[in-house]
C-alpha cells in the first residue's frame, strides 16, 4: 500500500504546528488589543447626539455647574439627564433661531423627550451609584475624563472591571476633598498618599470590603 | 486528484476550519445578548411597553410622597393664611450651616444670571439673556422672604421655575442666602467692625475691576451712601 502522507509532509506539519501556535498567540494578542481597544470599549469615541450638545462650551465657556443639569449626582444612582426645559431655561432666550436648537425647541412644544444616546453603559449585571462616590470624594473626572473640555461627550475611561478595581483595592491614591469633586482642574497635592489615607479615615471608606464581588455584582 | 493531494487539502482544511472559528470566536467577544442587556430598565430608557416611550412613568397628578404630610404650610408654600411671609419655617431654624448651603446652591442654580454677587450680571446675562434685576435694590430688600420662596418656586417672567430642580429645604436656604447677600451690600456702619470701617475710606480696588454697568445698577449700596 501506497504511504498516505510522502516524506515532504512532515516538513508541513512541522510548519503548519508552528503556524498554529504562533497564529494562536498573535490573536490572543489580537484579541485582547481588541478587547481594550476603543472599538470594543468606546472609550474616546463620540456619539452622533440628536443635538451636538457641547461640555466645552457650557462647563468650561460659561461655568456652568454639571449641577446645574446632572441634578441627582449628589442623590441617586442615576446622575440624571436634563429634561427639555432645562435647555429651555436659557435657550428660550439665548439662540433662539438656531437650527441646531431645532430638535430642543420642538421637543418642548411637543412634550416629547429629547433621545439622548448613552455614552458610559456598564453591563446590566453591574451594580453602579454615583452618589456614593461624589459623596465619598471620587470626582468626576477621575471616571469620565476631561468632560469640561469635549466639544462631543465621549467616554472617558474603559469602565472594565479592572479598571474599577485599580481604585477599589487602594481609593487613597484617588480620593479628593468633597468640596472638589466638581472641580475638573483639580490637581492632587504632592503628598496625596497621606491626604488620601485621612479622606478614607474621615469618610469612614470600608477598603478592605471593596473588593467583594457583592458588591458590583448583586 | 491523487490521495495525497486529497489528505493535505484535508488538512489545509481543518487548519483554515480552526482559524475561522477562532476568529469567529474574537469578533463576536463583544457581542454580549445574554446578561449584558436584561430585561430591565435604567432610569430614563427607552421602552417598547409603554405609549410614550418611556420606561420611567409620569407621577400621578397629586400624589403625595410617604412621610410627607400637607403641603399647604409655610414650608411648601412660602405662605401663611394666603400672604407671602417674612419668616422662616418652623421646621428650618436660620443656621450659618443653612446659610452655607444656600450659598452653594445658590452657586450652581442662580449665579448663572444673577451673578455671584447677585447684581444681574451672570454669563448668561453677558451672551443675551434678559438682565434680571439686581437684589441690591430697596424695592428686592423690602420684600418678605417668602417672595424669593416664591419665585424659585413658581418661577416669574422669562425666569422659569427651579422646583424641579432644587428641593424645597435648598430653596429657603437660598433665600436665606439672598438676604445675606442682600446684607453684605448693605450693611450699617454700626454693624461694621473697626477693620473694615477702615477699609471703607480706601479707594475701592475691587470694585474698580468689575464691569462699569454694576456699579450703577447697585443703586443704594454700603458704599454709596
Ligand atoms: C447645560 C447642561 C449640562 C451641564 C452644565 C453639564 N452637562 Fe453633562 N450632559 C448634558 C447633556 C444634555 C448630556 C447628554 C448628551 C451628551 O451625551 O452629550 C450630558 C452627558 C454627560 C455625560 C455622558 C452621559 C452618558 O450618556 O453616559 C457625562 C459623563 C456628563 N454629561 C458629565 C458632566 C460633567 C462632569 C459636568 C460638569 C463638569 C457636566 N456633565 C455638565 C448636559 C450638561
Ligand atoms: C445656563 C444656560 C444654558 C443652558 C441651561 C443650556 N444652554 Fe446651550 N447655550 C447657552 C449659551 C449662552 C450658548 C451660546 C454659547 C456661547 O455664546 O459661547 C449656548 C449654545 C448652545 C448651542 C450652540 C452650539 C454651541 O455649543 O455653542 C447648542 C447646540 C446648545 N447650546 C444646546 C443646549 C442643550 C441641548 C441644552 C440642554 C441640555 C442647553 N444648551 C442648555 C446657554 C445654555
Ligand atoms: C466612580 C466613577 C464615577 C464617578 C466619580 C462619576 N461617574 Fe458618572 N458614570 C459612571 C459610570 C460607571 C456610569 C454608567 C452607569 C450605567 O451604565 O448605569 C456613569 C454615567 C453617568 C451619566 C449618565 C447617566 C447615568 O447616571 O447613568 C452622567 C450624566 C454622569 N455619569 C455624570 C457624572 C457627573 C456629573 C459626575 C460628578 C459629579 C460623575 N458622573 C461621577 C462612573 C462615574
Ligand atoms: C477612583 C476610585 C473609584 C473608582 C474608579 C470606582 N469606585 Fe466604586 N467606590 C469608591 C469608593 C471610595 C467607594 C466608597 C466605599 C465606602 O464608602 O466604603 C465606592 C463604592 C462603590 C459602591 C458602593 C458600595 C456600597 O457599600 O454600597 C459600588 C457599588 C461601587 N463603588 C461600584 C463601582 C463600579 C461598578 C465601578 C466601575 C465602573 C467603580 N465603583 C469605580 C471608589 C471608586
Ligand atoms: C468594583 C466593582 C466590581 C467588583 C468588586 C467585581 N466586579 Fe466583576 N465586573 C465589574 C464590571 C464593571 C464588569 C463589566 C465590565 C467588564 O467586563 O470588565 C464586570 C464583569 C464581570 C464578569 C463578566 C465578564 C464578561 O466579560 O462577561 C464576571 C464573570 C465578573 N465580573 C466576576 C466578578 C467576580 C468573581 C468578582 C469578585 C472576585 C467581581 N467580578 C468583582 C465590576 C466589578
Ligand atoms: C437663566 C437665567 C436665570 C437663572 C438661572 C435664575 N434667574 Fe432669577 N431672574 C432671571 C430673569 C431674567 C429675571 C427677571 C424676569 C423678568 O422680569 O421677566 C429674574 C428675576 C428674579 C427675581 C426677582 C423678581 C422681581 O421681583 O424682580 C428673583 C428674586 C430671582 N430671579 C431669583 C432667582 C433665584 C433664587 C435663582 C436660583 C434658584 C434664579 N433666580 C435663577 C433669570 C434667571
Amino acid at each position: 500500500m501506497a504511504q498516505i502522507f510522502p516524506k515532504k509532509a512532515n516538513d508541513l506539519v512541522k510548519v503548519l504546528a508552528a503556524a498554529v501556535v504562533l497564529g494562536a498567540c498573535g490573536l490572543g494578542t489580537m484579541a485582547t488589543g481588541l478587547w481594550l481597544s476603543p472599538f470594543i470599549t468606546q472609550q474616546d469615541v463620540a456619539k452622533q447626539q440628536v443635538v451636538p450638545f457641547s461640555h466645552l462650551h457650557h462647563v468650561k465657556g460659561l461655568g456652568i455647574d454639571c449641577r446645574y443639569c446632572h441634578t441627582t449626582v449628589e442623590t441617586s444612582s442615576f446622575a440624571g439627564i436634563p429634561p427639555t426645559e432645562t435647555c429651555m431655561s436659557c435657550h428660550s432666550q439665548i439662540w433662539t433661531n438656531a437650527k441646531m436648537l431645532e430638535p430642543v425647541r420642538a421637543s418642548f412644544k411637543t412634550q416629547k423627550p429629547l433621545e439622548w444616546l448613552r455614552v458610559n453603559d456598564v453591563p446590566d449585571f453591574v451594580y453602579f451609584n454615583h452618589s456614593i462616590h461624589v459623596n465619598k470624594g471620587v470626582g468626576c473626572v477621575t471616571c469620565h475624563g476631561q468632560v469640561d473640555e469635549m466639544a462631543l461627550t465621549h467616554k472617558g475611561q474603559t469602565l472594565r472591571m479592572g479598571w474599577c478595581l485599580q481604585c477599589h483595592r487602594a481609593p487613597e491614591q484617588f480620593l479628593r476633598p468633597p468640596s472638589e469633586v466638581f472641580n475638573m482642574q483639580w490637581q492632587p497635592p504632592a503628598d496625596q498618599s497621606a491626604k488620601g489615607l485621612e479622606l478614607v479615615k474621615n469618610n469612614h471608606v470600608k477598603v478592605e470590603q471593596l473588593t467583594n464581588c457583592s458588591v458590583c455584582h448583586r | 486528484m491523487t490521495t495525497q493531494q486529497h489528505s493535505i487539502a484535508r488538512a489545509v482544511n481543518r487548519v483554515a476550519a480552526f482559524f475561522t472559528l477562532a476568529l469567529v470566536l474574537v469578533l463576536t467577544s463583544g457581542c454580549h445578548q445574554d446578561m449584558w442587556n436584561q430585561a430591565k430598565y435604567k432610569p430614563l430608557a427607552k421602552s417598547t411597553f409603554f405609549a410614550d416611550g418611556l420606561a420611567s412613568r409620569p407621577q400621578v397628578p397629586g400624589v403625595v410622597p410617604a412621610g410627607y404630610g400637607a403641603r399647604d404650610t409655610l414650608l411648601y408654600t412660602g405662605k401663611v393664611d394666603g400672604q407671602l411671609a417674612n419668616s422662616f419655617p418652623e421646621e428650618l431654624p436660620v443656621t450659618r450651616e443653612l446659610i452655607l448651603r444656600g450659598q452653594q446652591r445658590f452657586e450652581i442654580y442662580c449665579t448663572p444670571c444673577h451673578g455671584r454677587l447677585g447684581d444681574g450680571n451672570g454669563m448668561i446675562v453677558q451672551r443675551g439673556f434678559k438682565r434680571p434685576p439686581s437684589y441690591h435694590t430697596d424695592r428686592l430688600r423690602a420684600v418678605p422672604v417668602g417672595y424669593f420662596f416664591d419665585v424659585m418656586t413658581n418661577g416669574f417672567g422669562t425666569m422659569y421655575s427651579y422646583a424641579s430642580r432644587v428641593p424645597v429645604k435648598d430653596r429657603w436656604a437660598i433665600a436665606a442666602y439672598i438676604r445675606t447677600l442682600q446684607y453684605s451690600q448693605f450693611a450699617p456702619e454700626t454693624d461694621m467692625a473697626p477693620q473694615d470701617l477702615a477699609l471703607l475710606d480706601q479707594p475701592v480696588q475691587g470694585l474698580a475691576l468689575l464691569d462699569k454697568s454694576e456699579a450703577k445698577t447697585t443703586e443704594g449700596s454700603a458704599h454709596h451712601e
